[in-house]
Formats: C-alpha cells, sequence, structure tokens
C-alpha cells in the first residue's frame, strides 16, 4: 500500500454522519408486515373461506360435518372420488416409469440430441391442459384418423383421460428425475466399476437409490396434477365424472357451493400429502449429495446408447407427435373428410361471440401477473431472507408463501369465489374483473416463483446487507443498486414461468371470468362444448405459440444480452 | 493518539444466547482510541458474535456498549460509525472496483468530483492506483480483500472491524496483506477490531490480544504477555505449543514432577501438597551448554524426531518417568552442533523461568 497517501483527515470533515433518516428498522418492519397482511388476504383467507363454507348449509348455518356425511353416503358422489383415485393412480403407473427411463436417457446415456429431447418433452408445458384431450380426440375421437387402433372402445371416457393425463403431466416427472438423476456422485460408480460390480448391480444399488427421492416426488406430483386437472376430464371424459368435473358442477352448474367446497377439501388432501413428501424428500436429496461430489460423465456404451436413443425416439414422438395433429387438425377444412387448410377455425367470432377478445384478455393477464406477480415475489422473499428484522412475522410470511404450493388451482379457485363473493365483503366489486384473475393467479403460481428467489438470494453473499449498514446506505438502495440487477436471470425465469402459466391455467380462473374477462383458456372450454373442437385447437394452438415464442425469446435474451449486459459475470 | 484517557470503546456485562447455547458469557471489555485489537479463540469462541455486537448486526441479550462515549447498546448499524471487512470480501460483484468504493459515499449527496478525489486517493492507499475500472471478479483475492477493505475506509470510519479477513487467502499473500494492513492502520490511526482463529496472525498484528475461549475472555494482553506470561491453561495450550504436566507443590517455587525436582520463578502462591499443572513451551527445553549445577537439569532419551523445515520437533522421554512424553524444538543450528538423533540419552534442563504453574489437576 502507498506510502504516498495523502492523510485521510484532508477528506474527514466532507464525509461525517449525514442527518438522521427514516429509521430504516421501521421501514422494514412495515414492509414484512404489508407482505403479510397481502399474502394472508390473497392466500390464507380464501383458503378459510373454502374451509368454513363445507361445514355450512346452504342458507350460511353452521351444520358441522354434515355436507361431508351427504357426500360420503351419496352413490354418484362417491363414485367420482373412485373414478378420480382411479385415473390418477394408473396415469402415474404409466408416466412416473416413462419418465425416469426417459431421464436416464437424458442424463445417463450418451445419446445424440439430448437438447432436442429435452425441449420435446416440455411442450406439454406451454399448451393449455386441455390440448392435449383434443389432440386424442382429432387422433382416436369419433372422426379420428386411427379410430381403428380403438379397437371399438371409446376414447370418451377413462381410456381419453388416462392418455391425456399421461401427455400433459410427462413433463413435470420428467423435470423432476432429470433433477434426481443430474444429482449424482461419479465417484460412487466409478468405486463400483473398479470393484468389478456389474452393471445390474449398480443400476440397483447406486442408481435407484441415488434418485429414489426423485421417484417419490415426482409420483406425488403427477398424482396430484391429474386428480385435481379440470380441463382433461371437461374435453375428453365423456359421461365420465371425476372430483375436479364435480366441484364445477356442484358450484357453476347447481350453485351448492358446500357441496363445491366439499369436494375442494378431498382434492386439497393429495397435494397436502404431496407437499409434505416433496418438503421431506428435498431436505433428503440435498443431504445425500456432498459439496464435494464429482458430477457422473456417461462414457459411451454402444448397445445401451442404441436402445435408449430408440426408446426416448418414440416417446418424444408420441409426446410431440398428437401437439402437432391438432395444430394441424385446426387448420383443415374438415377433420377427417376433407383435409384441405384454411384459416377459416381461426375466425373465432363464428363460434364465440368475443372473437379473439379471450386471447387478448389472456395476454393482458400474463403480462399483469408477470410483472406485478414478479415484482412481488422477488421483492417478498428478499424482505423474508435479508431483513433481519421481525422475525416471527418473517416466519409467518415463508408459511404463507408456500402454502399455494399445497392448494390446486381448481381449490384456490373455490376459496376465492366463496371469499370475494360473500355478502360481507368489501372487496367484492373485485368478482369477475381482470384484477381478481390477476390477484388469483399470482397467489396460484406464488410458490415456485417464491423458492426460485429465495435460491437465488441464497446464493448471493449474506454479507452485503451488513455492508451497506456500515456505509450507511439504506437497504432499499442496496436491493435496487447490487441485489436486484444480480438476481436478473432469476426474475427474467419468475415472469417467464408466470407468464406461462397464466397463460395455459384453467382450473382457477373457471370460476372467477367474467362476461368482460373471458380467457382464452376458458373460450377453448366453451367452444368445445359447442362442438367446435377445430376452432378450440386453433385457439389453444395460438395460446401454445405464444407461450413457446415467449420462452424462445427468454433464452435468446439470457445467451445474448446478458453475454454484453452483464460484463461483471465474466473474468 | 492514546492520551485520552476515557476508552473509545467500552462493552459491559455483554451477553447472548442462541437458544440453549451461551455465545456470551458477560463479556467486559476497554478499547482505547487508535488501538489495533484482536479477537483470538476457537471457532464457536464467540469472538465473532462479539464483533457482530459491536458492529450492531446481531444485537445482544443484555448488556451495554458504549461508543465515542455515546452509548449505542440498541443503535441500529447505521447509527453506528464503523467500516466492516469480511472474510468473503462481500464486494459487490455487479459493480466495478470505483463504484464499491465510492458506495457509502454516494449516499452523502457529495459532488462527482469530489467523490472521483476520494475513490483514487483511496485505491491509492491501498495500492491498487490503476485497477478502478475493473469488476471484482477480474481480480486476485488480495486484491479484493484491500478493495473492501478501502471500501470500508471510505467513509472514514471510527472504527474499523475486520472479521477473519485474511482467512480466505493463500499463505504468501496472506502474510504480506498482514504487514500492510498493520502499517496502514499505523499511519490512520484508527481503533480496528479483527477477529481471528489465526495466532499467528493476532501475535504479529495486534497491540492487544483479547484471547476467549467458550464465550469468555479468557485473557487480555500485549502479544508478548499473552505468550509469555499465559493467564490461564487454555491461553497457554491455544497460543504456541505447549507441553503439560501433572506435578505437586514441594515448596515455595518448588514443584515435583513424578520424581523430578522442579525450581520454578514464578509460581503462584499454592500450599505445599497442592496438585498443579506445569507448562512449557517446547522452544524453552534447553540442550546446549548444560552443567551439573543447571538447574532442573534431567536426561531424557530423544523419542521420534519430526522435520519441520528451520526447527526439529523432539519428544523427549526422562530416563526417570519413561511415560512422560515432552516435547522440544531444536533449531537446525543445534542439530547439527549437537548431532541430536533419535534414541540418544541427553541431558536436558527446563529454565525455572520459563516453568508456568497452572491450579488444578490434569484430567
Amino acid at each position: 500500500m502507498s506510502d504516498a497517501a495523502t492523510p485521510l483527515a484532508m477528506t474527514d470533515a466532507t464525509v461525517k454522519l449525514s442527518p438522521p433518516r427514516l429509521s430504516e428498522r421501521h421501514v422494514a418492519g412495515a414492509l414484512i408486515l404489508a407482505l403479510c397482511a397481502v399474502l394472508f388476504l390473497i392466500i390464507a383467507l380464501p383458503l378459510w373461506a373454502l374451509l368454513s363454507k363445507s361445514v355450512e348449509d346452504v342458507e350460511g348455518r353452521f351444520v358441522g360435518l354434515a355436507n361431508f356425511i351427504t357426500y360420503a353416503t351419496t352413490p354418484t358422489l362417491l363414485a367420482s372420488l373412485v373414478n378420480s383415485l382411479f385415473v390418477a393412480g394408473l396415469t402415474t403407473a404409466i408416466v412416473v416409469p416413462l419418465a425416469f427411463v426417459y431421464a436416464y436417457a437424458l442424463c445417463r446415456s450418451r445419446i445424440p440430441g439430448k437438447g432436442l429431447f429435452y425441449a420435446a418433452a416440455m411442450v406439454p408445458v406451454f399448451a393449455p391442459s386441455l390440448l392435449s384431450g383434443l389432440a386424442l380426440i382429432y387422433l382416436f375421437g369419433n372422426q379420428g384418423l386411427l379410430k381403428s387402433w380403438m379397437m371399438g372402445a371409446s376414447l370418451y371416457g377413462p381410456i381419453g383421460i388416462i392418455a391425456a393425463e399421461t401427455l400433459y403431466s410427462f413433463p413435470h416427472a420428467v423435470l423432476i428425475l432429470v433433477t434426481a438423476l443430474a444429482l449424482s456422485d461419479g465417484r460412487l460408480r466409478e468405486a463400483a466399476e473398479a470393484m468389478g460390480t456389474t452393471r445390474w448391480r449398480i443400476f440397483r444399488t447406486i442408481t435407484l437409490p441415488g434418485a429414489r427421492y426423485g421417484v417419490i416426488s415426482a409420483t406425488f406430483v403427477v398424482f396430484t396434477l391429474v386428480v385435481t386437472d379440470f380441463g382433461i376430464p371437461k374435453v375428453i371424459g365423456g359421461q365420465f365424472s371425476v372430483l375436479a368435473t364435480d366441484a364445477y358442477r356442484q358450484v357453476v352448474g347447481q350453485q351448492n357451493f358446500p357441496m363445491g367446497a366439499v369436494v375442494g377439501i378431498i382434492l386439497l388432501v393429495p397435494a397436502v400429502l404431496a407437499f409434505f413428501a416433496d418438503r421431506l424428500v428435498q431436505k433428503r436429496q440435498s443431504a445425500m449429495l456432498s459439496a464435494r461430489a464429482v458430477p457422473y460423465e456417461p462414457k459411451p456404451e454402444r448397445r445401451r446408447d442404441l436402445a435408449l436413443l430408440a426408446f426416448a425416439g418414440l416417446v418424444a414422438l408420441a409426446v410431440v407427435g398428437p401437439y402437432a395433429v391438432a395444430v394441424w387438425g385446426s387448420f383443415v377444412r374438415y377433420w377427417p373428410y376433407n383435409l384441405s387448410l384454411t384459416l377459416a377455425n381461426y375466425d373465432f367470432s363464428a363460434v364465440e361471440p368475443s372473437g379473439w377478445e379471450p386471447y387478448r384478455n389472456s395476454l393482458m393477464l400474463a403480462s399483469l401477473t408477470a410483472v406485478i406477480g414478479t415484482a412481488l415475489i422477488f421483492s417478498g422473499a428478499y424482505l423474508i431472507e435479508k431483513l433481519k428484522v421481525a422475525p416471527r412475522l418473517r416466519a409467518f410470511a415463508q408459511f404463507l408463501a408456500m402454502l399455494p404450493m399445497a392448494v390446486p388451482g381448481l381449490v384456490l379457485g373455490l376459496g376465492y369465489v366463496f371469499f370475494f363473493n360473500a355478502g360481507w365483503n368489501p372487496l367484492g366489486f373485485l368478482y369477475g374483473t381482470l384484477a381478481i384473475l390477476v390477484i388469483n393467479t399470482i397467489a396460484h403460481f406464488y410458490t415456485v416463483g417464491h423458492i426460485t428467489s429465495v435460491t437465488s438470494l441464497k446464493q448471493i453473499d449474506s454479507e452485503f446487507e451488513a455492508v451497506s449498514a456500515s456505509l450507511k446506505v439504506p437497504f432499499w438502495s442496496t436491493f435496487r443498486r447490487v441485489t436486484a440487477p444480480i438476481c436478473m436471470p432469476a426474475i427474467l425465469n419468475i415472469a417467464v414461468y408466470v407468464f406461462v402459466n397464466a397463460l395455459t391455467t384453467v382450473s382457477a380462473v373457471i370460476f372467477l371470468y367474467g362476461a368482460d374477462t373471458k380467457l382464452a383458456s376458458i373460450a377453448i372450454v366453451h367452444m368445445d362444448e359447442a362442438g367446435a373442437v377445430a376452432p378450440a385447437a386453433g385457439m389453444a394452438a395460438v395460446i401454445m405459440a405464444t407461450a413457446i415464442t415467449v420462452k424462445l425469446a427468454h433464452l435468446a435474451l439470457d445467451r445474448m444480452v446478458f453475454g454484453r449486459l452483464q460484463r461483471w459475470r465474466q473474468r | 493518539m492514546t492520551t485520552n484517557t476515557a476508552p473509545f470503546l467500552s462493552v459491559r456485562k455483554l451477553a447472548k444466547s442462541f437458544g440453549s447455547f451461551q455465545a456470551l458469557r458477560s463479556i467486559d471489555l476497554d478499547i482505547r482510541r487508535g488501538e489495533f485489537v484482536c479477537f483470538l479463540g476457537p471457532s464457536g469462541c464467540g469472538k465473532t458474535t462479539l464483533l457482530r455486537a459491536i458492529a450492531g448486526l446481531d444485537l445482544q441479550d443484555s448488556g451495554s456498549i458504549q461508543m465515542g462515549g455515546r452509548d449505542v447498546s440498541r443503535a441500529s448499524p447505521s447509527e453506528r460509525d464503523f467500516g466492516i471487512v469480511f472474510q468473503s470480501y462481500a464486494l459487490f460483484p455487479n459493480l466495478t472496483v470505483i463504484d464499491n468504493v465510492g458506495y457509502g459515499l454516494v449516499n452523502r449527496r457529495r459532488p462527482a468530483s469530489e467523490i472521483s478525489r476520494r475513490v483514487d486517493e483511496l485505491l491509492t492507499l491501498v495500492g491498487l492506483p490503476d485497477q478502478g475500472r475493473k469488476y471484482p471478479i477480474q481480480l486476485s483475492g488480495g486484491q479484493q480483500q484491500r478493495v473492501a477493505l478501502a471500501r470500508a475506509l471510505a467513509t472514514s470510519p471510527e472504527l474499523l472491524l475486520l472479521d477473519e479477513p485474511l482467512s480466505a487467502l493463500d499463505a504468501k499473500v496472506r502474510v504480506r496483506l498482514r504487514d500492510e494492513m498493520r502499517s496502514l492502520q499505523q499511519r490512520l490511526g484508527v481503533t480496528t477490531i479483527m477477529v481471528t482463529h489465526d495466532q499467528e496472525e493476532a501475535l504479529a498484528m495486534a497491540d492487544r490480544i483479547v484471547v476467549m475461549s467458550d464465550g469468555a475472555v479468557e485473557q487480555v494482553g500485549t502479544p508478548e504477555e499473552i505468550y509469555r506470561r499465559p493467564g490461564t491453561p487454555f491461553v497457554a495450550d491455544f497460543v504456541g505449543h505447549m507441553t503439560f504436566l501433572d506435578a505437586v507443590v514441594t515448596g515455595p517455587g518448588q514443584v515435583r514432577v513424578g520424581e523430578l525436582d522442579l525450581l520454578v520463578a514464578n509460581a503462584a502462591p499454592f500450599a505445599v501438597g497442592t496438585p498443579v499443572r506445569l507448562a512449557m513451551r517446547p522452544e524453552e527445553v534447553r540442550t546446549r551448554s548444560i552443567t551439573a549445577d543447571t538447574p532442573n537439569r534431567f536426561e531424557a532419551t530423544i523419542g521420534d524426531l519430526s522435520f519441520l523445515g528451520s526447527y526439529c520437533r523432539a519428544h523427549l522421554e526422562p530416563t526417570h518417568s519413561r511415560s512422560t512424553r515432552i516435547a522440544a524444538d531444536f533449531s537446525t543450528n543445534a542439530m547439527r552442533d549437537l548431532g541430536i538423533l533419535p534414541g540418544q540419552v541427553r541431558a536436558v534442563a527446563f529454565p525455572p523461568e520459563a516453568l508456568h504453574v497452572f491450579a488444578g489437576s490434569g484430567r
């Protein structure tokens, strides 16, 4: 250090303490309190409304468990429960093994085109769940191209639901299992190979146990997705009723709110179980992998790689194929008799009074949710994770932020109906507006964004706030100048995730839209109900194209702009 | 600088617990203006907790802190006047070196030219005059820590807090930076507290060392005092190497270890027959120019020898009590001059003034 330095005393006088400012601790406390209030309003109160509605009769009198007893003694209602469990169980049994082998091919082999295979598996994420149902109708329905494959059986019922749910839930299982299989210590395998262990034994004693928790997690997630999905049984279920369609019928069809609440609570059970199983699994999984683990690099092995390539190719085709057919179908004049192409199906006003309006509503909803939701979720995570005041309030906010993970969209939607529709609620004016759709969608997808934010915040130095305080820079300046810019990739990730989900979701918003705020996904349901399958597929295709475009733009942005804009990330 | 008699920082009865774990047990401490003080101790001894309490980052459960005559016991960090440097540097990765150093100045609404002059001055001070446009990731660890130091000094704080600032650096860089930080501190005269678990660092840098263990202060003193006159067995053991032997007091200034009677120069007033612990540094074991009337002389077998560069560590087994093992360091010079080899029996001696007597028996 230079000896030629000027004595510091020279500038001492100029940088002494500035006058006292608004106390940071009070600001921090107020913000955390506000966060708690918002989360309580948009998450906890609607759930409470659902719970209390289930123990009331239609007139609002307390009846204890009478509704549950009625449910258990009504054969038609009970049948839906059995149907739901059957469909979800069978779908899970099909999806998890398929997804496991697919993920194994992606992580533990040397097949070419892994990126493409991964992308192919993810296609269903970008479409409303009902598009997979529409796709199967094009292929195997009454006018299906491959109707003969059904050998006389009807698609409309359990077969169609299970097939469509398999498509729809496949990416979610792959995502979890890829993460589980990617997290493995290569040294364990090398040690086993050095001892001359057979491949089958390595698979049984190292690979499977290593991915065990991923398999458990995937099982719960797929089961919950299927039990709580509304779109697919709606379009392809025919007379086969399940819990989700029951809840819709009770509330929208028969205006029997208490019974709808009972169904909602039953739907809550698998989701809550899945949530706790997942928490448990996360803990075990991270403990298994030491910080010094070396990732496994698969070596080429011709026979294994060829077999897995064939498998992955078939599965990818089975996933992407139906979606491609549905998109094709949306351009066809008269399926399957006149296969000439036309844009007529995209003139939605022919079958849907509001025409393209639902698509614009959906875009508006997705954009608003992405902007407002991401800002709320990330700032909230910052308050919870980085500020050291009000530990109890922060723990409460953390609990509320994790809650939506355990609540299926349909159940949350029911809660919103009961809460915002209640006569005493001064917020009732929100019912049927775009605002309530935005609020509900933010709450619905809150947890994933919150976890992403927390993970990203945990990676940055925990002493930034301490350094700022010592330099008398308030935390909000450091949030703006340092924390948010560093976390920009995570913030964009959340925004895109929220945008895509807001675009494709049906389950929660089906209860909440108003005459002027009908969404594209709801228009699809209505057009399908009216027998206009091609326009329904067309609208779904537009949604899918939008979602994929946004995702691709995100990837491009991530690669190109961050390279230049965030020069500080590179040496 | 130290003419002011009132201490700059006074800590009184400071206590803090994490659940059932007592991190700080009623700490009392005074630090004078301009002093360089090291908190030294093993991990979990409470040194970092004490530093963070002084900074206001983690408030204590009870007790008070006075800083520059002001009671800051419940003040938030921004209401206190200090600069801080962490082991992780905690530099803002998305800001250039200039923006990092100027971070605390921008907020004070000073004219840009003044800030820029001040930043230049600080970068020159820490020896990085032309690295200002780089981002932290483009600098070496030692350079990053210099930037962190410049940032902490930018607002001319009255107190500089260093939380293991050198622990993440390579051995060579660590030694160089430690000398530079020490001379910088002396030039600026800023009161400084450094937390470290490295006794060598503390001995080399501090005016005074506060040795801590288990949430309490074991001893406060100059490096020389801490090393030469450890106040407790813990300090004796933690700072430098020490062999402990069980002994019994046999008279004024006399103890007996096994069958060996030893004279001790600075024996505390223990009654005859009291069991005590005798402590001895390996480098104090004498083996040159020993005559028949050298005090505390005895014969010992040289056990295994480990070569440690400039000296060898030997384990001596006294002839009269073979089960006792005493560590002794012999310089490479002595090894050569005296031809010391394993298995030899040699006359060695404990100088009476180098023996420390502590109360209590060993285990």
